[in-house]
């Protein structure tokens, strides 16, 4: 039997706010264990939520970028549940009525040879708290809890259940890594846990438009292991139902060292967290004056920065699409442009060297030792025929290691294009008088004996000969 | 809806609250009392009322993105029944 795979996303976005959700202390990362923890994360009795207006600036801006509908009035709710890192005995989070509705996004797949673009429907994304971290190993038979993390704002989007690959999935979450970071909400950091995923798997026969039981994959903490994961989690339930087998609703985990899915330890009962409406918080209203303030504030979106790009610069959806996949990318595109480069060029160059070396080298592209002005001026001297393409290579290495400037990188390898047609001419004088065997095939009609011609005089003049001087001064002189 | 003993105890776990057998008898008596209540309430036609969130019609003031808290752990662990390296320390837990 063929079967299909059916995967939603839940993602735990942290948002970048300098204090916590429902109080006034610091959510920096990596500080001293319970410094950051006041009255409120501590859940001291008597004490009362007071609502960050930077954190519904987040979800204003979340639901703005993905064209959903911002309610006017959303309710905070309790669910309920006991864990020692939850010291209230329930999470502050949004229930029947969220902040965000439906929304939806299209992301960009590539799967094996396969290339296609597909809309991504968003449930929702509801405002909520984090809790703290359970550390072990502090001491003997005791857990250690580190309440600095708890109350920290998270925006928790939600999908649909429409991918049909992890391929799709992991598109999807790189695309919504993308966005949080570009509109500024989420730093993005998956190994401080600002950005986690859970993954809903379910299977069923192909073309069936029933639901199969779904296991969830909890806190996923990078793309390479949600690929793992759904893979293994896939081939696991499918192979469980072809042996006659049946899948239970629950709670897996992922374990990178062995790459398999296993399913948590599970609880006595299902969860049932009783969530009502909590009586400490009023509803959230948002007005349509609010959502102006905030869009007016936002920066251009990577889908209409996408549109502006082929219009503007007539560039392919596919560079477009590659040059608005982060904001630092797409502003360095821009910068390099607006310094003088050609568009076309700076694209290739962007997503080409640039990519490259920054990959190789694991650094963001804020980081690039070349700046936008930099490589714009690079990219001048192909325009004006001062180096050719090749040279460019070597200028441009250099230029990453730091060893000067364009010009002077020139100069001191030597690399200046020679136009001078005189000087070519010479040259190609030269090529022609030592290969008479190869004028003789071309003459002959041996197109190919052209082409070695070339090579020839491009290696005589150590590769500096302007290669379009050089054809068209051999072709006159062949064809004379 | 009728509610058993079972529930009872159900509930209490949920809730973390200890039930004798005795107390969950008494317990479940009330709690159908309660449902009761509710039951004849949901007879009441709500249609085109927007459910009640809060008991006061007005909304949420928000508060500004500032620090106003400092560190007073010291302070907070002085009652604390455990504490280690700065953690509060709890009974191990498993996942």
């Amino acid at each position: 039997m063929e079967w299909e795979v059916v995967i939603g996303l839940e993602t735990h976005t942290q948002l970048q706010t300098k204090t916590k959700i429902f109080s006034g202390a610091s959510t920096a990362f990596g500080s001293e264990p319970n410094t950051q923890a006041c009255v409120v994360s501590l859940a001291f009795p008597g004490v009362l939520p007071v609502l960050n207006q930077e954190a519904v600036k987040c979800a204003i801006k979340f639901g703005l970028a993905v064209n959903a509908e911002i309610a006017p009035r959303s309710v905070f709710a309790r669910k309920n549940y006991f864990y020692p890192d939850l010291p209230k005995g329930y999470q502050i989070s949004q229930y029947e009525l969220p902040v965000v509705g439906k929304g939806s996004m299209t992301i960009q797949v590539v799967n094996g040879d396969k290339a296609y673009e597909k809309v991504i429907n968003i449930t929702r994304a509801h405002l909520e708290e984090d809790a703290g971290k359970s550390v072990h190993g502090a001491q003997e038979g005791m857990s250690g809890i580190d309440l600095n993390r708890a109350g920290t704002p998270l925006l928790e989007i939600v999908t649909e259940p429409d991918m049909r690959s992890a391929a799709e999935a992991v598109a999807y979450a790189k695309k919504l890594h993308d966005l949080v970071q570009w509109i500024g909400i989420c730093d993005g950091n998956m190994q401080e846990g600002s950005f986690r995923c859970d993954v809903n798997v379910s299977v069923r026969p192909k073309g069936s438009d029933k639901l199969g039981t779904r296991r969830e994959i909890k806190n996923l903490n990078s793309f390479k292991f949600m690929q793992q994961a759904i893979e293994y989690e896939t081939s696991w339930q499918i192979e469980t139902l072809e042996d006659g087998g049946t899948i239970q609703q629950s709670t897996v985990l992922f374990n990178p060292d062995t790459g398999e899915t296993r399913a948590m330890r599970s609880k006595e009962e299902a969860n049932d967290y009783r969530y009502f409406p909590d009586p400490d918080l009023l509803p959230l209203a948002i007005s349509e004056s609010d959502i102006s303030n905030v869009k007016a504030d936002m920066p251009e979106l990577p889908e209409a920065m996408k549109a502006r790009f082929e219009a503007q610069y007539g560039l392919a959806h596919y560079d477009a699409n590659a040059l608005t996949s982060s904001r630092g990318t797409a502003n360095y595109f821009v910068a390099t442009v607006d310094a003088g480069s050609d568009a076309k060029l700076a694209a290739n160059w962007v997503m080409g060297s640039v990519s490259a070396k920054l990959n190789a080298e694991d650094k963001e592209i804020s980081e690039s030792p070349i700046s936008p002005n930099a490589l714009a001026s690079l990219i001048k001297r192909i325009q004006d025929g001062t180096i050719s393409n090749n040279a460019a290579k070597q200028v441009f290495e250099a230029m990453w290691a730091d060893e000067g400037d364009v010009d002077s990188i020139i100069e001191s390898k030597g690399l200046k294009q020679v136009s001078d047609s005189g000087a070519i001419e010479a040259i190609v004088d030269e090529v022609l008088a030592a290969n008479a065997a190869m004028v003789e095939e071309f003459k002959a009609g041996k197109e190919k004996a052209f082409n070695a011609l070339v090579g020839q005089a491009m290696k005589a003049s150590k590769g500096k000969a302007n290669p379009a001087q050089v054809n068209e001064i051999l072709k006159k002189k062949l064809g004379g | 809806m009728s509610l058993n003993s079972a529930d009872i105890k159900r509930i209490a776990h949920l809730a973390r609250i200890e039930v004798s057998d005795t107390e969950a008898e008494a317990t479940l008596t009330k709690l159908t009392g309660i449902l009761g209540l509710i039951e004849q309430m949901q007879a009441v036609d709500t249609k085109g009322i927007v459910p009640m969130s809060h008991s006061q019609d007005v909304t949420q003031r928000l508060r500004e993105d500032v620090v106003t808290e400092t560190n007073q752990r010291e302070l907070f662990q002085s009652i604390a029944p455990a504490v280690k390296e700065g953690l509060y320390l709890v009974p191990k837990v498993i996942e």
